[in-house]
C-alpha cells in the first residue's frame, strides 16, 4: 500500500486515496455514533434523579471533554500530520480558558 | 502548485486545503483564530458560571429549561457537524456536486437549530426572563446569543461560498475556503457541547 | 513601479496599500501622532500638579486627561509603534517577500486607526472617558455622559485590529521564513514578536468580553455588574487584568527584542546566550498569564489566592534576570559603539532593573496594601513602560529609521534627544516613588500644601518638561533628516547582522529579488565574514508574485466607525439605530465583496527586477 501512495501513475494514486478517504470516513461515522452516545448518557445522567449533584456534574463535564476531543481530533482532523502548530495554539487557548474559568469559579468574591 | 490551475480528480492534491502557500497560511491563521475564540468563549462561560444562580427573584434555570428542546437542538447541531465532515470527505475526493449537497444539508440543519433557538428565547421572554431581568438572564442570553450569532455567521459564510462557486467547481483557490468554513462549523459545535453541558444540563441539576 | 497604471496619487496609494513597509510607515505616523497627544495630556497633568491647590485643570477635566493619557499611550501609541517596527522589520528579518496576510495587515491598521480617532472624538462630543484606563465597572457604570461609551467602542474596534495583526505575525513567522531560517536562527526581535503575538491572541479576547459586558450594561440594559440584580463588579476586574497583565508583556517583550538587536549590533558580538534568551522570552510569555491577580491584592481574594499570585509574580523575575545578564555579557568584551540607539539600550538596563525591583516589592501581597493606589505604583509602571518600552521605541526608531525611510537621522540631535529624555524621565518618576511612600494617592487632581509633597511634585513636573524638549528635538531631527538627511546605505550602520541590512534602504517593493538561503544565526553577518557582498540566493531570479492593493480594509473599518456612533447614541436619538445598522451593512458588505471577488494578485516581471536591482546598486 505504502508504495502505491508514491506511485507515479495518478490513477493508482487516486484509487489509493479514495480508499483511504473511505476508511477515514468510516472512522468519522464511528466517532459520530460515540458522540451521540456520550450525549445520551449526559442527558440521562441529569434526568436520572438518583445521582447526586456531586456525581452528575463532574460526570457530564467529563463526557463533554471527551466529546470535544472527538470533535477536535477526528472531525477537525487534528490527528492528521501537520497539525503541530494548531495543537500548540489550541492547547494554549485551553490553558488560558482553564485559568479563567477556574478563577471565576473560586475567587470572584461572592 | 498554483491556485488558478485547472485540476482533475487525478491531479487534485490529497490535502487541497494546504497545497498552496495561501491555503497553508489560511489554514494556520484560522486555527490560531480558533485558539483565540476558545479564550473568548471561556471568558463568557466563566462569567456565566459566576452569575448562574444570581437570578434576583426572576425565573431560575431549573424553572425554565426544557429537556426536549435542548435535546433536539443538540442532535441537530451534532448531526450537522457530521454532514459537514461528509462534505469535506467529498471535497477531498474532488466530487464537487456531493460536497455542495452535504454542505446544503448542513445549512438546513443549522437553520433548524437557529430557528429552535429563536423559538426558545421567545418562550423564555414570555415566561418573564427578559434580558434585563437579572444578572443570570444577561449572562445566559449573552453567552447563548453569541453562540447563536456564530451559527448565523457560519451559515451565511457557507451559503456565500456555495453560491459563489456553484458554477466553477473546485480549485485550489476555493478549497481552503470551504475547509475553513467547515472547521468553523465544527468549532461552533464544540462550543455547543459545553453550552448544553454547563448551561442547560448543569442548570437543570441546579 | 510595475506599470504606468499603478501610478496613483500618494494618498490613494497609502489608503489602499497592503505592503508591509508602507503599513509600517502608517503605523509610525498614526502611533506617533497619538504618542504626541498622550504626551500632551501627561504634560497638562504635570502642570496641574506642579504646585498645591492648583486650578489649571479642574477635577473633572483632570480625570478625563488622566484616563485618556493612559488609554492613548497603551493602546494607541505603544502598541501601534511596536507594530510599526514589527511590520518594517520582521518580514525582512526572516527573508520573506511580505507578511502572510497583506490584506488583513492593512485591515489591522485601519481598525486601530479608526478606533483611536473614535476615542478622541469624545473630546468634542461631551467629554472624554473619566474612569481611568482600567475603567473599573463600579465607577464607569456611574459615569454620566458618553465618555465611557467612547472608550468602550473605540477600544473594541482597535482591539479587533490588534488581534488580526497578532494572528498575521504568528502565521508570517511560522510559514514565511526563508529556507534555512530555522526557529533557533531567528533574530531575537522576530522571536519576541512571535511570542508577543501569541500573547495578543490569548489576551485580547478577555478584554473584548470585558468591554462587551460593560457596553451591554451601559447601553443595552444588562446587569453583569449591577449588584442590585445579582451582578458582580469583580468579574470586570478579573477580565480586565487577565488581559491587562499579558498586555504588559505584549509591550515589553518586543522592547526586549529591539534591545537584543541593538546591543548585539553595536557591541559587534553575537548575542550572548541566544538560546537562553529564547527560553526566557517563552517562559515570560507563559508565566505572564498566571499573575494577573497581583493587580487585585487589595480586592480581598483571600490569603491563599494572594499568596499564589504573589509567588507566581516573583517567579517572573528569574527569566527577566537571565535576559539582563545576557545583555551585560553581550556587551562585555565587545567593540562597543555608542550610537543613539545604543545609548538608549545601555541606559535601559539600569532603568528597567529599577522598575523590576519595585515590581518584586509590589508583588509581596502584604506590602502591596501599603503601596496600592499610591504614586509608588505610578513610579513603578512608568519605570517599566517608559524605561523599557518607550526607550526601546526610541532606540528602534533611530536604529531602523534608515531602513524605513532611506535616510539617516542626525546623530548629534539624536544624542541631545537621548540626554534630555533620559534626564527628564528619571527626574519625573524617581521622585514619585517617595511621593507614593509619603502617602500621595494616584489619580488625584491636586494636593494640599505643607504635607511634604510640594517639592517632589515640582521636581517631577520639571522632568516632564525635559522629556517634552527631547521629543521636540526628535521631531526637528525627523524634519531635518527628510529635507537634507544623508542617504542611507543598505547596511546603514555598517555593522548590521540580520537580513534586513542586506537589502537596499528602503527595501524594494518585493524585498528580496531572490529569497536568501540562511546558513546560521546572524545570517548577513556570516556572509560578510566570509567576504561575500550579498546573500546566498535560494532560488533563481524569476517573476515575483505580489498582492493587489485594496481599499476594502479602509471601508470595513470606516463601517465600524460609523456603526459605533449609531450604537453610542441609540438610546438618545432615533437616528442611532439606523446609523448603527448602516455601518454594519458597510462593514459586512465589504467583507462579502472581499469574499466573492477573486484576488489572485499580480506579478512583477523578471526584467523589471533586474533593472530595479541595478538602480539600487548604483545609488
Amino acid at each position: 500500500m505504502a508504495q502505491h501512495a508514491n506511485s507515479e501513475n495518478p490513477n493508482v494514486n487516486l484509487a489509493y486515496r479514495r480508499k483511504k478517504n473511505a476508511e477515514e470516513m468510516k472512522r468519522q461515522v464511528i466517532s459520530f455514533v460515540l458522540m451521540i452516545l456520550l450525549t445520551l448518557i449526559a442527558f440521562f445522567a441529569v434526568g436520572y434523579d438518583k445521582f447526586s449533584h456531586w456525581f452528575s456534574i463532574p460526570f457530564i463535564l467529563l463526557l463533554a471533554i471527551v466529546q470535544v476531543m472527538f470533535q477536535l481530533y477526528y472531525f477537525m482532523h487534528m490527528s492528521h500530520k501537520g497539525h503541530e502548530f494548531p495543537a500548540i495554539f489550541m492547547y494554549g487557548g485551553v490553558f488560558v480558558a482553564f485559568l479563567t474559568v477556574w478563577a471565576f469559579a473560586t475567587i470572584v468574591w461572592w | 502548485m498554483h491556485v488558478e490551475e485547472k485540476l482533475t480528480a487525478e491531479t487534485f492534491p490529497a490535502e487541497p486545503e494546504r497545497a498552496t502557500l495561501e491555503g497553508k497560511n489560511k489554514f494556520l491563521g484560522f486555527w490560531f483564530f480558533l485558539g483565540g475564540e476558545t479564550v473568548l468563549f471561556a471568558s463568557l462561560f466563566a462569567t456565566f458560571i459566576a452569575l448562574r444562580d444570581k437570578t434576583a427573584g426572576g425565573p431560575t434555570s431549573e424553572e425554565l429549561f426544557q429537556m426536549p428542546v435542548v435535546f433536539v437542538a443538540t442532535m441537530l447541531l451534532l448531526t450537522s457537524s457530521l454532514t459537514s465532515v461528509y462534505a469535506i470527505h467529498h471535497m477531498k475526493n474532488f466530487d464537487f456536486k456531493k460536497m455542495q449537497l452535504w454542505f446544503g444539508i448542513t445549512v438546513l440543519l443549522g437553520l433548524a437549530f437557529l430557528g429552535l433557538e429563536i423559538f426558545e428565547f421567545y418562550e423564555y421572554v414570555h415566561e418573564g426572563l427578559k434580558y434585563s431581568t437579572s444578572a443570570f438572564s444577561s449572562a445566559f442570553y449573552t453567552l447563548v446569543g453569541l453562540h447563536g450569532s456564530h451559527v448565523a455567521f457560519g451559515l451565511s459564510w457557507i451559503l456565500t461560498l456555495m453560491i459563489r462557486n456553484a458554477k466553477r467547481g473546485l480549485n485550489l483557490y476555493n478549497a481552503p475556503k470551504f475547509y475553513l468554513a467547515s472547521l468553523y462549523w465544527h468549532f461552533i459545535d464544540v462550543v455547543w457541547v459545553f453550552i448544553f453541558t454547563v448551561v442547560y444540563l448543569m442548570g437543570m441539576v441546579g | 513601479m510595475s506599470t504606468a497604471a499603478r501610478k496613483k496619487s500618494l494618498i490613494w496609494d497609502y489608503l489602499t496599500t497592503v505592503d508591509h513597509k508602507k503599513i509600517a510607515i502608517l503605523y509610525l505616523i498614526a502611533g506617533g501622532l497619538f504618542f504626541l497627544i498622550g504626551g500632551l495630556e501627561a504634560l497638562l497633568m504635570r502642570i496641574q500638579l506642579m504646585k498645591p491647590n492648583n486650578d489649571f485643570l479642574n477635577g473633572d477635566l483632570f480625570n478625563q486627561v488622566m484616563t485618556m493619557h493612559g488609554t492613548t499611550m497603551i493602546f494607541f501609541a505603544a502598541t501601534p509603534l511596536l507594530f510599526a517596527l514589527m511590520n518594517a522589520v520582521v518580514p525582512l528579518q526572516i527573508g520573506a517577500r511580505d507578511v502572510a496576510f497583506p490584506f488583513l495587515n492593512a485591515l489591522g491598521f485601519w481598525l486601530f486607526f479608526f478606533g483611536g480617532v473614535f476615542l478622541n472624538c469624545s473630546w468634542f462630543l461631551g467629554g472624554a472617558p473619566d474612569a481611568g484606563w482600567t475603567s473599573y465597572a463600579s465607577l464607569s457604570l456611574e459615569s454620566p455622559g458618553h465618555g465611557i461609551d467612547f472608550y468602550l467602542l473605540g477600544l473594541q474596534i482597535s482591539g479587533f485590529g490588534t488581534l488580526i495583526s497578532g494572528i498575521n505575525f504568528l502565521v508570517t513567522i511560522v510559514t514565511m521564513r526563508a529556507p534555512g531560517m530555522t526557529f533557533m536562527r531567528m533574530p531575537m526581535f522576530t522571536w519576541t514578536t512571535f511570542v508577543a503575538s501569541a500573547l495578543i491572541l490569548f489576551a485580547f479576547p478577555p478584554l473584548t468580553v470585558g468591554l462587551l459586558l460593560l457596553m451591554l450594561d451601559r447601553l443595552f440594559g444588562a446587569n453583569f455588574f449591577d449588584p442590585a440584580l445579582g451582578g458582580n463588579t469583580i468579574i470586570y476586574e478579573h477580565l480586565f487584568w487577565i488581559f491587562g497583565h499579558p498586555e504588559v508583556y505584549i509591550l515589553v517583550l518586543p522592547a526586549f527584542g529591539i534591545f537584543s538587536e541593538v546591543i548585539a549590533t553595536f557591541s559587534r558580538k553575537r548575542l550572548f546566550g541566544y538560546s537562553s534568551m529564547v527560553f526566557a522570552v517563552v517562559l515570560i510569555g507563559f508565566l505572564g498569564f498566571m499573575v494577573w491577580a497581583h493587580h487585585m491584592f487589595t480586592v480581598g481574594l483571600g490569603p491563599v489566592a494572594n499568596a499564589i499570585f504573589a509567588v507566581a509574580t516573583m517567579t517572573i523575575a528569574v527569566p527577566t534576570g537571565i535576559k539582563i545578564f545576557n545583555w551585560l555579557f553581550t556587551m562585555w568584551g565587545g567593540n562597543i559603539r555608542f550610537t543613539t540607539p545604543m545609548l538608549y539600550a545601555v541606559s535601559f538596563i539600569p532603568s528597567f532593573v529599577m522598575g523590576g525591583v519595585t515590581g518584586v516589592m509590589l508583588a509581596s501581597a502584604p506590602a502591596d496594601y501599603q503601596y496600592h493606589d499610591t504614586y509608588f505604583v505610578v513610579a513603578h509602571f512608568h519605570y517599566v513602560i517608559v524605561g523599557g518600552v518607550v526607550f526601546a521605541l526610541l532606540a528602534g526608531t533611530h536604529y531602523w529609521w534608515p531602513k524605513m525611510f532611506g535616510k539617516m537621522l542626525n546623530e548629534a540631535l539624536g544624542k541631545i534627544t537621548f540626554v534630555l529624555f533620559f534626564v527628564g524621565f528619571h527626574l519625573t518618576f524617581f521622585i514619585q516613588h517617595f511621593l507614593g511612600l509619603m502617602g500621595m494617592p494616584r489619580r488625584v487632581f491636586t494636593f494640599l500644601p505643607n504635607q511634604g509633597l510640594d517639592t517632589g511634585n515640582l521636581v517631577s513636573t520639571i522632568g516632564a518638561f525635559f522629556m517634552t524638549a527631547g521629543v521636540i528635538i526628535l521631531l526637528i531631527n525627523v524634519v531635518i533628516s527628510s529635507i537634507s538627511g544623508k542617504k542611507a546605505e543598505a547596511d546603514a550602520w555598517g555593522v548590521g547582522r540580520t537580513l534586513e541590512w542586506a537589502v537596499s534602504s528602503p527595501a524594494p517593493e518585493y524585498n528580496f529579488a531572490q529569497i536568501p538561503l540562511v546558513r546560521g544565526l546572524d545570517a548577513y553577518w556570516l556572509e560578510k565574514m566570509e567576504g561575500k557582498k550579498g546573500l546566498t540566493p535560494a532560488e533563481p531570479l524569476g517573476d515575483i508574485h505580489m498582492p493587489n492593493p485594496s481599499v476594502l480594509p479602509f471601508v470595513i473599518s470606516l463601517g465600524l466607525f460609523v456603526s459605533a456612533f449609531g450604537f453610542l447614541y441609540h438610546n438618545d436619538y432615533s437616528w442611532g439605530l439606523p446609523v448603527a445598522i448602516l455601518g454594519l451593512v458597510i462593514t459586512f458588505g465589504s467583507m462579502f465583496l472581499r469574499s466573492i471577488i477573486d484576488d489572485y494578485g499580480f506579478h512583477i516581471h523578471k526584467d523589471e527586477i533586474i533593472e530595479a536591482e541595478k538602480k539600487g546598486v548604483k545609488a
